[in-house]
């Protein structure tokens, strides 16, 4: 038996993660990796508090979060290519003008 | 106790990896050290119950989504990051603020949640119930996700097209 706060415990842990990597990372690429990190520690919670309350729909939900992570993952990522293409870099403090 | 070993083996091995992420300075072994942060979270997921999460976490985030981050990372050429003003701004006032807010969250999950125990497996989540509960009573979020999904396929063909590709020169490959 290991009580669910362990699990949200660590699902807080990489959601702080993520969001340490999004403040103090300056690649775009990092930066995305950063909302990946943080879209699965809120996974871990959904299936952790699924498990606690013995209801399925916790980990229903944890597939929709998946599909939407991947077809942020597919547009963020045409982004980026877009945004190095017209920029030439992938420092996001670089990327400072809507328009060039 | 089993469990419990398990856990702790495979949520250091998890923060681990998610420290690794934010300390190495270039983007592939930031991408690798989220492979080890996802691997391990199926692990978890696992140790949970929920096998069918697992295998899609492994097939869908490890597989797609990070080979997908690997080819865009080896297509642009990704080299070091260079620290700038405002990383330095952000690591002082930002890992305090969120280290402080975690801790504040941990103890309160500690000491103050109603929160019970889980045992090994307890709510086994086999495809058949997931799918059962899907199709039925998640029908209408699932078909608005499968719209979302095929505007993201038209949004990221028009993204990453090449402006001048659109209208070819005739009789030259662009």
């Amino acid at each position: 038996m290991v009580p669910v706060s362990y699990y949200l415990i660590l699902s807080g842990a990489l959601f702080a993660c993520g969001v340490i990597g999004f403040l103090i990372k300056r690649n775009i690429i990092t930066i995305f990796m950063s909302i990946e990190l943080m879209l699965n520690g809120v996974n871990l919670a959904f299936v952790a508090f699924a498990a606690q309350w013995q209801h399925l729909s916790g980990q229903v939900f944890v597939f929709f979060v998946m599909v939407v992570a991947a077809a942020e993952t597919a547009v963020g990522l045409a982004i980026i290519i877009a945004v190095f293409r017209t920029r030439e870099t992938l420092n996001v403090d670089q990327v400072n003008l809507l328009k060039l | 106790m089993l469990h419990l070993v398990l856990f702790l083996v495979f949520g250091v091995i998890c923060v681990a990896g998610a420290i690794n992420l934010l300390a190495q300075t270039h983007p592939i072994s930031s991408a690798l050290s989220l492979v080890v942060v996802m691997a391990s979270l199926a692990v978890e997921y696992l140790l949970l119950g929920a096998e069918f999460v697992a295998v899609v976490q492994v097939i869908v985030y490890a597989g797609a989504v990070m080979v997908l981050f690997v080819f865009v990372i080896m297509l642009l050429n990704a080299g070091e990051e260079e620290r700038t003003k405002g990383s330095r701004v952000a690591m002082i006032l930002g890992v305090p603020g969120v280290l402080t807010g975690g801790l504040l969250v941990a103890w309160a999950l500690l000491k103050r949640s109603g929160t019970g125990s889980v045992a090994l497996g307890s709510l086994p989540g086999y495809p058949k119930t997931i799918g059962n509960l899907l199709f039925h009573d998640f029908l209408l979020p699932f078909e608005v996700t499968s719209i979302l999904v095929l505007i993201a396929i038209m949004g990221a063909v028009v993204l990453a097209n090449r402006p001048e590709a659109q209208n070819p020169p005739p009789g030259k490959e662009s």
